[in-house]
């Protein structure tokens, strides 16, 4: 795939305080890449350089391999044709859908426009509302008309800022597979941007998550998930707990409730520390890694439960003293205080050096 | 013709319900109780709009009631003669002052909105500075600086020789709309202002996104968003210039209120005077018609305000140019006025000043403060009203109570006098015939009477910025008080009032620094030994004692300015 | 503060204040409507008050709305006397009934026949001369002769005048209107305004100094604006001419008072009057406002004796308000702004 975004190693500071720090990511032609961080993170920031809005006071950002930032370079954001869907919708008032909608075609025949607005329209579902005024459209309504207005020119790369930060969380979910659905028949490019995991899994193909103006890790939902790099990825990514651990070699974990096997995604070098035989490590240990079985000998007391409809999010207490989740099918349900059978099924193992608790 | 609380006026949809919302008052009732909530107290609060309607209507009413007494010869000899040139000078004059303020008021409202230039935050409160100094104070100090025989034509004749040399004349049209220009602008700033502000940098950005241009995005976006404010803000201005009778007096320009006063009191002919009234009053009508359909497109513009404002940077020498711009604009119509006005009043200090401007200033504060809580009382009041019956019939009084601002000063003092002597002469026969008492005069001279003239005048000036706080409490706030146990009067004053408080000082303020400068009306219904700053600078000018004038008018430029940086601070936060 | 604590305190501010400013006094005292600013009033009431112990409270305002505001009131006015800066306004009122007759021997022997209403409604007290003042280094006195000539072609671009709007110049040519008619005083205007080296100005001070920097040379004033000029500047290249010498003589107007109708206390009001046309009070209004007495008793003020002494035209100043509308007519007619 053909790379059409490419950050390499960006800088923005606000007066003192740097705000991305050394950032770098590419993102191919047709891909779908999110931010994702807590607030704060610089997302939107990184965002807006890419949009032309900040400035970057050191690296280069490149679009189609020309250079757009860069300490000296700064093409403004109207020549960049880099559409942007912003938080708060942004849409004109005064100016009914349709108008919002062609407002940046005006490089077209008439002809042209109007087939183009009328594609856009139907691509988002609105059709309908050609006529109407942002005042009397619905939220999720709104949305759409500022993602149909953004993809109408055919950015070369979209942005969206919290996209969905505005709306009721019950439409977030099948919002979020849609708009992946018009994404992906525009064949566009795209960045996200969000602090909502759901969502940036239900949208994007590849994910960086964000923590002071750094990229923690770029990688799939999936690898976020189940191989996070670092132990600030492994706490905002999912649910989990750390338990101790002994390293056993390199391959090999031993914890209270069992040994672990397979590749410690640290991809060290032969002479790490953090694999040498002894070492202390924390491991991370999902919900879904430890599974209700009555046969086990291994019981664990029941803290606190959390009903999620097709499933019990259980905290329990191990045997050795550690708190531990379980995500268990919510037709065993325990109370509070009994104590249940379970049983250690991981395929990712993940360790961290031990970290001293603060 | 309404004026809008600094932070902004939040309506539209509120966060997604997933259902269709509109505007946030209007489409829910009973949602706000008093505890005598029976269906009296109901018909209450919708007689108040309808009430003070009918208050303004009255100097309205009197006015153009001897419309209909034959005024031929009179008329005739207007037609003949002024009325023509009236009517071209009124003409021009508010067509150069609707475009001055405009294009000044909106240009600086853009740059200290959303532009990084040097002083920017200085000059975002700084602008508002004009306020305080009455027009036809910056009038006679822009003559007495420029001209024929100021120091400035002065100096330039010694220097260059009396015939080398052309200087523009400031006696002329361009004269009083230029000095109108700059004592009205802040009304065009102020609201556009605050639009740009909520609205100006995001619809930038997105229209930049979209391919425009900054200035592109300034045209086709930024400014027909922001049209209904800067309309508002132009007709504030309007008002007052049509109303004004000060400024054209000083430059004896004649326009529709020189000619309602010479036709009433030199040619002694009430029935033309009136006639020239209504005609005005008719123009203002029209406008205010329009007007209002500016500010319904208000409703519907969405404000979120961002949380960081990323203000536009901008190169050097346009950095430099926007801090010369507004510095200029500061010091045409503040600065130099002010200095000059510091000048003759040292001139004058020594002789002039005694115990008595300090009683002139205690006046002025008092009578200005006691406007302003009346006036305001009253908009509160009729805002409640009209929030709780949001009919055609209280939309179409509250539009009428709001006319007061557009008729002259004199006229109104009149129109509200003549109604107000006639009822105090009715209230004292009964007494005579009932009580067998002599009351004499019972409301005519006592500060009841120009109270009630104020809040004619300066309703319109209250209530808006109390209506946009108030648009801002939505119905849900409403609710959630109820549900925890407040209502009527605990929700008005725990709930509301808090978040009324912003709109509550922006109106105050105005009619405060507003009845400071007023001059007509304070003149002719004051009581014996009240006299105030602005009596005392009429009676200077009057007598063409420029000197004198300044010291009182000095002091009440720095009296109108203390609540003003106030409430500006205010709004900057 | 709670809106029903504020409500309250509200209503009883008004309470107190509508109390303690209405005027129901009965005590002896004149109350007085007056266009002549207090800086102009206030000493004669002084000393007035110093001499009978009646109180006198006053209001100043223009004289339009102080003639309004005494025609709405009717019978509850609280005003006992009407003083005004002109003839005009003073027939107006009395034309509309507001004022009342006085007999009074005292101001029948202080106020000249001319300066007074034929009715004995009202009674002028100070004489404010209209004459021509001109630059000295630019005209010779030779070259002035008349109000009238100042039409004459050869003053093209060298005459300074003050507004039509102003009551003086209404009062002067409704004065010419009564001596030459109505077609004749129109053409007069019309020269004026031919010869105008700039639009009319705001005042007479300002006309004045106009005149002295050189941009007209000539220009007609009230003689007190001339004596207040020349007190703050001595060096100014002006000087006084008196017009009309050989025929009719210089255009005279009054500040003068009447007692109103329903005046709640006319014998004060009366003894208010009296005492204004006394010598005492006569001697006040050339100090203060270095105006002409009319009390033919009182020595003029050394500064106005300087000015020379004159012929006053002695058309009666009733003239003034009865042609008062028309010459607002023939002016705009004539295009005098």
């Amino acid at each position: 795939m053909k790379t059409l975004l490419e950050l390499s190693d960006i800088r923005h500071a606000y007066g003192q305080q740097r705000v991305v720090n050394d950032l770098s990511l590419t993102l191919g032609k047709g891909a779908i890449g999110c931010l994702l961080g807590p607030s704060g993170c610089g997302k939107t920031t990184v965002l807006r350089c890419i949009a032309g809005f900040e400035p970057v006071s050191a690296g280069k950002i490149l679009l189609n391999g020309a250079v757009i930032s860069s300490n000296d370079v700064m093409i403004p954001p109207e020549r960049r044709h880099i559409g942007m869907v912003f938080q708060d919708y942004a849409l004109f008032p005064h100016l009914s859908v349709t108008d919002n909608i062609g407002f940046g075609l005006h490089s077209m025949q008439k002809g042209e426009r109007s087939a183009r607005i009328a594609e856009m329209l139907q691509t988002v579902g609105l059709a309908d509302s050609a006529k109407k005024y942002p005042h009397q459209l619905s939220g999720g309504q709104q949305q759409r008309v500022a993602l149909a207005r953004a993809l109408a020119p055919r950015p070369e790369l979209l942005l969206l800022d919290e996209p969905f930060s505005n709306l009721d969380v019950s439409l977030r979910g099948r919002l979020s597979l849609e708009v992946r659905d018009i994404l992906k028949s525009q064949n566009a490019t795209a960045i996200l941007v969000t602090h909502d995991q759901d969502e940036a899994f239900a949208i994007a193909d590849e994910i960086g998550v964000m923590h002071h103006g750094e990229i923690q890790q770029w990688d799939t939902a999936y690898n976020l998930y189940h191989k996070p790099a670092n132990r600030f990825v492994a706490n905002f990514i999912g649910e989990g707990v750390f338990l101790p651990g002994k390293m056993l070699d390199r391959q090999q974990v031993e914890i209270e409730l069992g040994t672990l096997t397979g590749d410690i995604p640290h991809r060290c070098a032969p002479d790490c520390q953090l694999c040498q035989e002894g070492n202390m490590v924390d491991v991370l240990i999902r919900p879904d890694d430890i599974v209700h079985d009555d046969a086990s000998p291994v019981q664990a007391k029941v803290m606190q439960k959390a009903f999620r409809g097709a499933d019990i999010l259980y905290t329990l207490q191990l045997p050795g003293g550690s708190i531990a989740l379980s995500l268990v099918p919510s037709h065993h349900n325990h109370a509070i205080g009994e104590k249940i059978g379970i049983r250690l099924e991981a395929e990712h193992v993940v360790a961290f050096s031990h970290a001293v608790p603060t | 013709m309404e004026v809008e609380a600094p932070n902004g006026m939040e309506t539209g949809t509120g966060p997604e319900t997933g259902i269709e919302t509109t505007n946030s008052q209007g489409t829910k009732k009973g949602f706000f109780s008093f505890p005598t909530s029976s269906r009296h107290a109901s018909q209450g609060w919708r007689l108040i709009p309808l009430l003070v309607a009918a208050l303004v209507l009255i100097p309205v009413g009197t006015v153009v009631s001897s419309l209909f007494t034959p005024a031929g010869e009179v008329w005739r000899h207007l037609a003949e003669t002024t009325l023509p040139d009236l009517l071209a000078n009124t003409f021009w004059l508010a067509l150069g002052v609707l475009a001055g303020v405009t294009l000044l008021g909106v240009s600086l409202a853009w740059f200290t909105a959303v532009c990084e230039f040097p002083g920017r935050q200085f000059f975002s409160w700084a602008l508002l500075l004009p306020f305080a100094m009455p027009a036809y104070v910056t009038a006679f100090v822009a003559l007495g600086l420029f001209d024929y025989i100021g120091p400035v034509q002065t100096a330039l004749r010694e220097w260059f020789g009396p015939d080398l040399f052309w200087f523009p004349n400031v006696r002329s049209r361009t004269g009083v709309i230029l000095v109108m220009i700059l004592a009205f602008y802040p009304y065009v700033y102020l609201l556009a202002r605050n639009a740009f502000l909520t609205q100006g940098k995001r619809s930038l950005e997105a229209a930049q996104s979209l391919g425009l241009s900054r200035t592109q995005g300034f045209f086709k976006v930024a400014l027909p968003m922001a049209r209904p404010w800067i309309a508002g803000g132009a007709m504030l201005a309007l008002m007052e210039t049509l109303a004004d009778f000060g400024t054209v007096a000083v430059f004896n320009y004649d326009t529709f209120t020189t000619a309602i006063y010479k036709a009433w009191f030199a040619m002694f002919s009430l029935p033309a005077a009136s006639q020239l009234a209504s005609l005005l009053i008719v123009i203002v009508f029209a406008m205010i018609i329009l007007e209002q359909q500016f500010r319904s497109q208000m409703r519907y513009a969405e404000i979120r305000q961002s949380a960081r404002a990323h203000l536009i940077t901008l190169s050097g020498w346009q950095k430099w140019g926007v801090t010369g711009f507004a510095s200029a604009t500061l010091f045409l119509a503040f600065l130099l006025p002010v200095a000059q006005l510091a000048v003759w009043t040292t001139r004058v200090f020594a002789r002039d000043f005694d115990q008595r401007y300090l009683e002139f200033l205690w006046h002025s504060l008092l009578l200005s403060g006691f406007a302003a809580l009346l006036t305001c009382s009253v908009a509160l009041l009729m805002v409640y009203a009209a929030r709780r019956h949001p009919s055609r019939a209280t939309r179409a009084a509250v539009r009428i109570s709001t006319l007061g601002y557009a008729l002259p000063g004199t006229v109104l003092a009149v129109g509200i006098f003549i109604p107000i002597a006639w009822l105090d002469n009715q209230l004292s026969e009964m007494a005579m015939q009932l009580f067998h008492m002599e009351t004499g005069l019972l409301i005519q001279g006592t500060l009841a009477t120009m109270l009630i003239a104020y809040m004619t005048r300066f309703l319109a000036v209250s209530y808006s910025p109390i209506d946009s706080a108030m648009q801002r409490i939505t119905s849900s706030i409403d609710e959630a008080a109820m549900g925890l146990g407040l209502s009527g009067w605990s929700m008005l004053r725990r709930v509301h009032l808090p978040m009324l408080r912003s709109g509550i000082f922006t109106a105050a303020t105005l009619v405060f620094v507003d009845v400071m400068k007023e001059m007509p009306i304070t003149l002719m219904t004051r009581p014996f030994g009240w006299d105030t700053l602005a009596v005392r600078i009429f009676e200077m000018t009057s007598e063409g004692e420029w000197e004198q004038a300044a010291l009182p008018a000095v002091a009440l430029v720095l009296a109108g300015l203390l609540p003003l940086i106030f409430f500006m601070r205010q709004s900057e936060k | 503060m709670s809106s029903a604590r504020l409500n309250r305190y509200l209503t009883a501010m008004i309470c107190c204040v509508t109390l303690f400013t209405a005027d129901a006094s009965r005590a002896e005292e004149v109350v007085v409507y007056s266009a002549r600013i207090e800086q102009l009033i206030k000493p004669m009431f002084d000393a007035f008050t110093k001499d009978s112990g009646i109180p006198v409270k006053f209001v100043t305002d223009k004289e339009g709305p102080l003639l309004a505001r005494l025609k709405a009131e009717g019978k509850n006015t609280p005003a006992d006397m009407l003083i005004t800066v002109d003839a005009g306004n003073l027939w107006e009122a009395a034309r509309e009934g507001l004022l009342r007759p006085v007999e009074s021997e005292i101001l029948e022997t202080n106020v000249p026949a001319h300066l007074q209403d034929p009715l004995n409604r009202w009674f002028g007290l100070s004489i404010r001369a209209r004459t021509i003042v001109y630059n000295t280094h630019k005209v010779k006195p030779s070259d002035l002769s008349t109000y009238e000539a100042l039409a004459d072609p050869k003053w093209k671009n060298r005459l300074c005048i003050r507004t039509s709007k102003k009551v003086y110049n209404q009062s002067l040519v409704a004065m010419m209107i009564a001596e030459h008619g109505e077609p004749k005083t129109e053409q007069i205007v019309k020269g004026w305004v031919a010869n105008l080296a700039t639009d009319p100005l705001s005042d007479d001070s300002k006309a004045m100094e106009y005149v002295a920097a050189g941009k007209c040379d000539v220009t007609i004033v009230n003689t007190y604006y001339y004596g207040r000029l020349m007190k703050k500047n001595p060096k100014l290249p002006l000087a006084i001419f008196w017009p009309n010498q050989d025929n009719s003589g210089v255009h005279v107007n009054i500040s003068g008072a009447g007692v109103t109708k329903y005046a709640h206390h006319p014998q004060a009001a009366i003894k208010l009057l009296e005492f204004l046309s006394s010598e005492k009070a006569q001697n006040l209004f050339a100090d203060v406002n270095m105006e002409y007495p009319v009390n033919s008793k009182v020595k003029t003020d050394p500064t106005v004796a300087a000015w020379g002494s004159f012929k006053q035209n002695t058309i009666n100043v009733n003239k003034a308000g009865e042609l008062q509308a028309e010459a607002v007519k023939l002016m705009d007619r004539a295009g005098y702004k």
